[in-house]
Order: C-alpha cells, then sequence, then structure tokens
C-alpha cells in the first residue's frame, strides 16, 4: 500500500524522525484554517501518489490567508496525471540550505534492506544514478542485525556531507531504518531531505510502501487506506476479499491462480484482445464467489465479453460450472462469455455447462481455442 | 531419481489439525508419502486419522525421526513455525502458507542461509511432487507420472497447466517443485536447477517464471554458465502494467524492474527456447526431447 506523503510525515512523526509541522485539509476552509494555525508563509502541497507534483503546479507558497485561499481552490480537484487531488497538506514553509536524499529498498535480490543516500536531493535520483553514481552512497544491511551507528556514518562519510552533518545525517538514516522495520515498509524515501540553516535536517517529502500482508500487525496503518482515491471496481474487488487488477481493454478475465490468470491476459493479447482486468478467483468454485467475481467484471462498463479460464487441480470443473450456472441465475450477463474448463473433472463440467444452455456462453478446451474465441466476441463476430 | 523428496521422505506437518493442514496431510499420505507426524501447539498426543501429532517439531523429530516438515499454518504463525523446524534439526521444509510478511520473510531466509545444511522451498508455494515417490503440499497428483522432465515454477496453476501439456503428449516428471510466489522465496531457481542439473532422470528442465524481481535473470546467466541440459522457459505478465501487484506479492513491475520481456530476453540470450504460450511449452519440450 502506497502512502500519501502527509500520511508518510505522520509516521515519519511517530518514529521520531524529524518533519516540518502540518495539518490535512479536505476543503477550502479547513485548508484555510490548518493555514491560520501554523502561520504563514506555508506551503499547500496536494496530496496524490504520483510524483511531478510542483511542475504540475500542485505545491504553492502562502505568504498571507488570501494566497492560501487562492492555492487551495486551485489545489483542491485539480487533476494531476489522472490523479484527482482530494486533499492538501498544508506545512510550514521550510528555510532550505540544502538538499539530500535518503531511502530505503527492500532489495528482493540481494534479500537484504538496501540504504541509499546522496547529497545531490531534491531531483530525480534515477537521473542522478545515471548522470553520476559516485554521488550516491549505498549498503546493505544485514536484516538481524540491524542499523548500526557506524553505517550512519559510512553513508555520510561516502556521501562526503560537512563534518558537522555526519552525525545528524547518520541518526536521520538510523531513524529511518528503525522505520522501515517497525512499519514493516518496502519503501521509504525522502526527497528532498533538508539542512536547515541552523544545521539541523528534516523530512521535506515522504514516500513510503507498506506490506499489505503485514497491515494485520499495524491496525493504524491499515485504517490509512483511502478507498475514495481508487479505481471503483478495484475498491468493489477490494471489499469482496478477490485479488483484481484494473487494465485498460475490454476483454474481463478470471482465472484460478494468479500464474494461470497472468499468462491468460498474454495470450488474450497474443490473438489481438485487450484484458480489461486480471481476476484470480483463486480456489473459489463456489456460486458466492463467481456471482462475486462476475459482478465485480462487469461493474466495468467498457467489457464487452468475458473469458473464464479454470484450470482444475484442487478447484474441480464441475463444481466451477455449477457455481456459474447459480451466478446467471442472480445475474443475467448480457455481454458473451467464454468458458474453458481443464483439469480435474473437466468432462464432466464440459457437459453440466452444455446441458443448461445459458445464453451466449461458448465453451473451449485449450486456452488458445477459449483465447481466440473470446477476442472474436469481443470485436462483435458471432462465435 | 527426483530432486527434494522421495520415498525416504519422513514428512512433519505443522498446522496438521487445521482443515486444510489435515485435508491435504491425509491426501500427501494417501499418495505414499511417509507422513510421521503432525505439530500442533497444545495437541501433542492426539492423532490425525493415525498420524501422531506432537506438541513441538522437536519432540516430533525425536520420537519420529522427522526430515522433512510441511509449514501449513496462517501467516502470522509461518515463520515461527519454519524456524521452529530448522532448529529441531529439518533438513527441508517446505511451506505452503500464504501472505507471510515480507520482513518475517527477510529474517528466515537469513537466519536459514546460515545454515549449509537447511533448504527451504517456498512460502506461497503449491510444494513438491516427485511422481511414483512421494508428494508433499497442495500440487494435484493424478495429473502427472514418473519421468524426465523436472519443472520448476513460481506459480501453482500454471505449473499444472504446463504439466498437463506435457502429460498429454505422453512425458512425465522426475519432480515438480512450487518455489512460490513471494518476493524472497527461500529457493530460487538456481538452487532447484542445479538439483536438476545433477538429477540423473532429468533429462529436460522447464522452468516457469513471472514478473518481479531478478530471478529469472539470475537463473539464464547460471544456466549459461553451469547447465548442461536443455531447459525450456516461460514467462507470465507481459500485459502486466508496471506498479500493480499481480496476485502474487512478488509478482510486480517496479519502474523498468523486472518485466517479462526482459526476462524472457535474459533467457534467450542464454540459448534457453521460450515458449509465448503453455502449449508452446509443452511442444518445444516435445520437439527436443523427440517425442
Amino acid at each position: 500500500m502506497d502512502l500519501l506523503e502527509y500520511q508518510g510525515k505522520q509516521l515519519f512523526a511517530r518514529q521520531g524522525i524529524p518533519v516540518p509541522a502540518g495539518k490535512p485539509a479536505r476543503t477550502v476552509e479547513e485548508a484555510v484554517a490548518a493555514a491560520d494555525e501554523i502561520g504563514y508563509p506555508c506551503v499547500v502541497k496536494a496530496q496524490v501518489k504520483i510524483g511531478g507534483r510542483g511542475k504540475a503546479g500542485g505545491i504553492k507558497v502562502a505568504n498571507d490567508r488570501a494566497e492560501a485561499r487562492e492555492h487551495a481552490e486551485a489545489i483542491l480537484g485539480m487533476d494531476i496525471k489522472g490523479f484527482t487531488v482530494h486533499e492538501v497538506w498544508v506545512e510550514g514553509a521550510s528555510e532550505i540550505a540544502a538538499e539530500y536524499y535518503a531511502s530505503i529498498i527492500f532489495d528482493r535480490s540481494a534479500k537484504q534492506p538496501l540504504v541509499m543516500f546522496s547529497t545531490k536531493g531534491g531531483m530525480d535520483i534515477e537521473a542522478v544514478a545515471e548522470e553520476d553514481p559516485d554521488a550516491i552512497a549505498t549498503l546493505h544491511v544485514d536484516p538481524l542485525i540491524g542499523f548500526q551507528d557506524f553505517h550512519g556514518r559510512r553513508l555520510a562519510f561516502e556521501g562526503r556531507v560537512d563534518a558537522d552533518l555526519v552525525r545528524p545525517v547518520g541518526a536521520f538514516l538510523k531513524a529511518l531504518y528503525d522505520t522501515f522495520v517497525a512499519e514493516e515498509a518496502m519503501l521509504v524515501e525522502v526527497n528532498p531531505l533538508i539542512v536547515t540553516p541552523e544545521r539541523t535536517v528534516a523530512a521535506l517529502d515522504a514516500k513510503v510502501t507498506l506490506d499489505d500482508n503485514a497491515l494485520f500487525r499495524h491496525k493504524e496503518n491499515a485504517e490509512l487506506r483511502d478507498p475514495s482515491a481508487e479505481d471503483p471496481q478495484e475498491q468493489m474487488a477490494h471489499e469482496r476479499g478477490l485479488t483484481y487488477v484494473k487494465l485498460d481493454g475490454d476483454i474481463g478475465i478470471l482465472g484460478n491462480g494468479a500464474g494461470l490468470v497472468m499468462s491468460t491476459l498474454d495470450v488474450v493479447a497474443q490473438y489481438g484482445g485487450a484484458p480489461a482486468n486480471f481476476l484470480d478467483a483463486g480456489g473459489g468454485s463456489k456460486a458466492e464467489a463467481i456471482t462475486s467475481a462476475v459482478e465485480v467484471i462487469l461493474s466495468d462498463d467498457k467489457v464487452k465479453a468475458v473469458l473464464f479460464n479454470i484450470f482444475g487441480g484442487i478447484t474441480r470443473c464441475d463444481e466451477v460450472a455449477n457455481g456459474l450456472i447459480a451466478a446467471f441465475e442472480q445475474i443475467s450477463p448480457t455481454v458473451p462469455f467464454v468458458v474453458r474448463l481443464d483439469g480435474t473433472n473437466d468432462v464432466e463440467g464440459r457437459r453440466i455447462l452444455a446441458e443448461a444452455q445459458l445464453p451466449n456462453v461458448h465453451t473451449a478446451t485449450t486456452m488458445n481455442e477459449a483465447a481466440e474465441k473470446v477476442v472474436a466476441l469481443a470485436k462483435g463476430v458471432p462465435a | 531419481m527426483s530432486v527434494i523428496i522421495d520415498k525416504d521422505t519422513k514428512l512433519c506437518v505443522s498446522g496438521i489439525t487445521g482443515r486444510e493442514g489435515t485435508f491435504h496431510a491425509l491426501n500427501n499420505k494417501r499418495y505414499g508419502t511417509q507422513v510421521v507426524a503432525g505439530v500442533t501447539p497444545g495437541k501433542g498426543g492426539q492423532d490425525v486419522e493415525g498420524v501422531p501429532v506432537f506438541n513441538t517439531f522437536h519432540d516430533a523429530v525425536g520420537a519420529t525421526g522427522a526430515n522433512t516438515a510441511m509449514v501449513f499454518v496462517p501467516p502470522r504463525f509461518a515463520a515461527d513455525s519454519i524456524l521452529e523446524a530448522e532448529d529441531a534439526g529439518i533438513a527441508t521444509i517446505i511451506c505452503i502458507t500464504e501472505g507471510i510478511p515480507a520482513h518475517d520473510e527477510l529474517r528466515v531466509y537469513t537466519q536459514l542461509k546460515r545454515n549449509p545444511d537447511v533448504r527451504l522451498i517456498g512460502p506461497n508455494c503449491p510444494g513438491v511432487l516427485s511422481p511414483g515417490k512421494a508428494n508433499v503440499g497442495i500440487i494435484p497428483a493424478s495429473f502427472f507420472k514418473e519421468g524426465n522432465v523436472g519443472v520448476v515454477s513460481r506459480s501453482g496453476t500454471l505449473t499444472y497447466q504446463i504439466g498437463n501439456e506435457l502429460a498429454q503428449r505422453g512425458f512425465g516428471n522426475s519432480s515438480i517443485v512450487g518455489i512460490g510466489g513471494d518476493p524472497v522465496p527461500g529457493s530460487s531457481f538456481i538452487d532447484v536447477i542445479a538439483l536438476f542439473e545433477a538429477d540423473p532422470e532429468t533429462e529436460l528442465i522447464v522452468m516457469s517464471g513471472e514478473i518481479g524481481g531478478d530471478a529469472e535473470e539470475r537463473a539464464a546467466e547460471y544456466i549459461g554458465e553451469h547447465v548442461t541440459k536443455p531447459v525450456v522457459g516461460y514467462i507470465a505478465g507481459f500485459t502486466a502494467p508496471p506498479g500493480k501487484t499481480m496476485g502474487h506479492a512478488g509478482a510486480i513491475v517496479s519502474g523498468s524492474q523486472g518485466t517479462a520481456a526482459a526476462k524472457a530476453e535474459a533467457l534467450e540470450a542464454q540459448g534457453v527456447r521460450v515458449g509465448r504460450t503453455p502449449t508452446q511449452v509443452a511442444e518445444i519440450a516435445v520437439e527436443i526431447l523427440g517425442g
């Protein structure tokens, strides 16, 4: 789960990482009240989970109440790269002497957290990595030992910070690592990490991705999910406990098993189709689960045809067929379906489906045949 | 021959008294696997259809000589169970559980790596099947028979799909190994491919990868340098958009990292033929083995 900047900052503050004081606001009035409380000058920042907010006009300094109102009015409701701004974060303007960069990523390849630090902050770190890789100090940390003080000193010295900043930068990185572990993050990034004229450091931005699988241990973080910012189908699927990802096409896809569904999307694309979604029904062959999944797929009105791709292992194809028939009794889809049943009890499953004579339901035995049929149907070619 | 599990496997199931644990433990037993024990804290002294249940892995190993563990407990208890099995001296640990927190997996991986005598398969995997010898996990054994194709995969149903297409063309398997779809798998493609390379029965290796991470790229390099047997590859997720987790926790394209195209290219650069559909994988395998 990706957090908004201010949610990340609140999480940082909880772990003792210095951040500027601020308040979130969902309306212009709330934003003006927040600005009054924080004092001027302050910064009104659009809260969306996408980079490039500043360039898009989503971050503005307000020197007085009139400006705070003007900026809040302009920013709330603004569209930034397809993301609508529902919330702003109003924080006190910081005096900046230097901009640094710090991040910790869950390095799957090395199977250790990777800490990165650079004095070239405030810009795209991937561009820095390309132009001047030596400007980024990196260090892997043994997760059973954790981040020691010497790790912080090493990164600070290698990053060539001024002598008086070695200790504060080291302490900041240690706090950031402790946050990464305590909150079970997959990513924490601070860009810029600022140095103030008083020679203290603070996180001026926060990018945090949390591990969804660990949210059961972090109730506070689990509540940070913002359903209003999600795609309506993804929100509906989430509420029903389905694994669903919205895509751009017009062919609804349902299958059992993440790998098989990914493979199904690929095969459909190879036959010239465009998948509308990824939906893994798991081992769920019961009528309720299938009904629920079909409802989510069809709530996307771009969907012109649906492919059901089941390879029965422990899931039995006859149960899937019965589930589908029961689902069709509750919802009467208007788009064509192609159902491919293979694996355990496949012959029986196909027989049950054939006998039920569901309107506009076509069967297939192989994945390729099923993909070919559904692509034709989505293009309006009768099967 | 086979890899990881065989007729000498003595299995202890953690979570054997749970609904799923009981179902699959007994399923594995019916297949012929020696299921010698189960572990459920507080239920020591009971039995599950004749399989004795112990309070701890240490008790189970002491009483039965179990050498393999299957972990079937909920995600919040799984890391603890894996570490307990290792502490009790179990050499092969197969973890089926899906949804274990990534930081737990990191700690477990780091600890187990320090013990050269232990191997973890999974988590979030369907297990291992050595047809005709033993089945540990949830792989539907009826599709597979003994043979010379070794399969290693990050996904469950996709493995069955590919395995079934091979079976329909008359091929069997030395072993089928699900390494799982999580970001920190206990064993990598390289670990399992090395076992297949050394296994005299295996004549062809099929590896089925997917988006996310760089395990396939690293395997490609390893194959180029160390593997003499033919390898056929498959990669799922060519159409997956970046930044979205596609079902498996580990299946995510991050920026330009972990794409299916990059993985397929890396494999092909080392002479591995990569099928574009599961059917094509089976066709290539048949071509190579002369079916």
